[in-house]
């Protein structure tokens, strides 16, 4: 369980293993929401700039275990979220997040560490406000990675896990373990389950639709422009009832 | 320890049945003297035919040099720093102490999770968020807490390294220098550990006393611990 964002701005999440689409689709509600003048952030996973050189230097030298794995996330999900989440929601922004939390619980528990240990590490954030869990089976996801990137990582494979010798299967049955976590916490944490395999644009208006609900009652940032004239509405209002009082 | 006891769910993935190794901890706040004690125990086991390994914070290789570029930056927030640290622990017991302790080794770490969780806390962090995140901390055989005066740590630090931003909690302090910035944070400091000293099991050892003093207190607490 986490706690409910008591914030004016509002979290939106994708989620789902590699191959999904979900950072496409992102992408694409991302530049919609930009389009329609609404103020949005974007933060993707691993990318804080202060504990980008010691994940590197792990992955590297493959130094990590699956606890020291899940803490150098977990600090660099922490240092994006109190530089950029949680001020961002704070002052009433749209934050769009390519990953969050559940990233973190899915590898972990995959690769056995306590999922009771793992969930208390991410308490400090917010149950977002809208969580969109791109569904694909194991087979379209392989089928997807393999033809499209030329190289699996060796973290991403699970490689570390010893699951097999041959990186292809070795990813297969760690995206397997992940594919349950994610399905597990599907309830737990509210996923909006969208089906990754229906064609990309159908896919991006069943994910608006969803965003345009999640987005009622946001009120967004203060307009400049509007304000002014929200200002001058009031003195005039204000002068009127003055004029009255007198008359 | 014969047997491996951890705070929470430990390291589900390990093996860690069998520990004949023994753990021991040496903790306290800055300029207590720590190292000068670790340095003669280590001397005193050896002398005895036993082998040591010491650790301490902020030796994982793994974290060691993004922490030393993230401590000089200002983005470090409580959380990210937190997390850091409890990097640089797991990757120290996962791969320095535990296959110590398989190997029959005294360990002697200077400072242990207690001191980490005590920064974290004076520094805003959940209390009980920082005790959960260590429980894959292994449960030492014995923790002796090196307890002095805020008096008796400034004379160290006044005639040994001198006063330094962190260890005078500048990051946190409103004072204008670094002395009532130290005295102030580490009083706190002191407080934490006192809070602690029960719920850990703490053998406390009075670090107002003479070097010689401290030592000869620590290994006759120590022969005590060992022969039980």
């Amino acid at each position: 369980m986490l706690k409910p964002n008591p914030c004016p701005g509002k979290l939106i999440v994708v989620e789902g293993i590699d191959g999904s689409g979900k950072s496409t689709q992102i992408d694409l509600l991302h530049k919609w929401l930009l389009e329609m003048g609404k103020s949005v952030y974007f933060s993707e996973w691993n990318s804080s700039p202060l504990v980008k050189s010691t994940t590197k230097l792990g992955k590297q030298e493959k130094m990590f275990t699956p606890t020291t794995f899940s803490l150098i996330q977990a600090a660099d999900f922490a240092n994006r979220w109190e530089n950029q989440f949680l001020p961002m929601l704070k002052a009433g922004v749209i934050v769009l997040a390519d990953r969050y939390a559940f990233t973190g619980f899915a590898r972990d528990v995959a690769r056995g560490v306590d999922a009771k240990w793992v969930r208390n590490l991410y308490t400090f954030c917010y149950q977002p406000d809208l969580v969109l869990y791109f569904q694909i089976s194991i087979d379209d996801a392989v089928e997807r990675i393999t033809s499209s990137r030329a190289r699996i990582k060796y973290y991403e494979a699970g490689m570390d896990l010893n699951l097999s010798e041959k990186k292809v299967t070795s990813f297969r049955l760690f995206q397997e373990r992940i594919l349950q976590e994610y399905d597990r916490m599907s309830k737990e944490f509210n996923f909006k389950v969208i089906d990754a395999t229906r064609p990309i644009q159908k896919q991006q208006k069943e994910i608006r639709q969803m965003v345009s609900f999640a987005l009622k009652g946001w009120r967004g940032l203060p307009n400049p422009v509007q304000s002014s004239r929200d200002h001058n509405k009031r003195e005039k209002l204000s002068q009127t009832n003055r004029e009255r009082s007198n008359g | 320890m014969a047997k491996a006891l951890f705070y929470g769910a430990g390291f589900p993935y390990l093996d860690v049945k069998k520990l004949p190794g023994k753990l021991i901890v040496l903790e306290g706040t800055d300029g207590v003297g720590r190292s000068t004690q670790v340095e003669l125990l280590r001397k005193w086991l050896e002398k005895n035919g036993n082998a040591v390994s010491d650790t301490g914070l902020r030796r994982s290789p793994l974290t060691q040099p993004g922490l030393d570029v993230a401590r000089k930056g200002n983005t470090l927030t409580p959380l990210t720093i937190s997390l850091f640290y409890a990097t640089d622990f797991a990757d120290r017991l996962e791969n320095q102490i535990i296959p110590a302790l398989k190997a029959g080794f005294y360990v002697l770490s200077d400072r242990y999770f207690y001191s980490i969780i005590a920064r974290d806390i004076v520094r805003g962090i959940d209390p009980k968020w920082a005790r959960n995140l260590y429980g894959f901390a292994l449960v030492p055989d014995v923790v002796f807490y090196l307890k002095a005066e805020v008096e008796t740590l400034v004379t160290r630090i006044v005639h040994g390294r001198g006063f330094e931003y962190w260890e005078a909690g500048m990051d946190i302090s409103k004072a204008d220098n670094l002395y009532d910035s130290f005295v102030e944070y580490q009083t706190c400091m002191i407080d934490q550990f006192d809070q602690m000293a029960k719920e850990y099991n703490f053998h406390v050892v009075n670090a107002n006393k003479s070097v010689k003093e401290i030592n000869i207190d620590i290994k006759e607490q120590l022969q005590k611990i060992l022969e039980n």
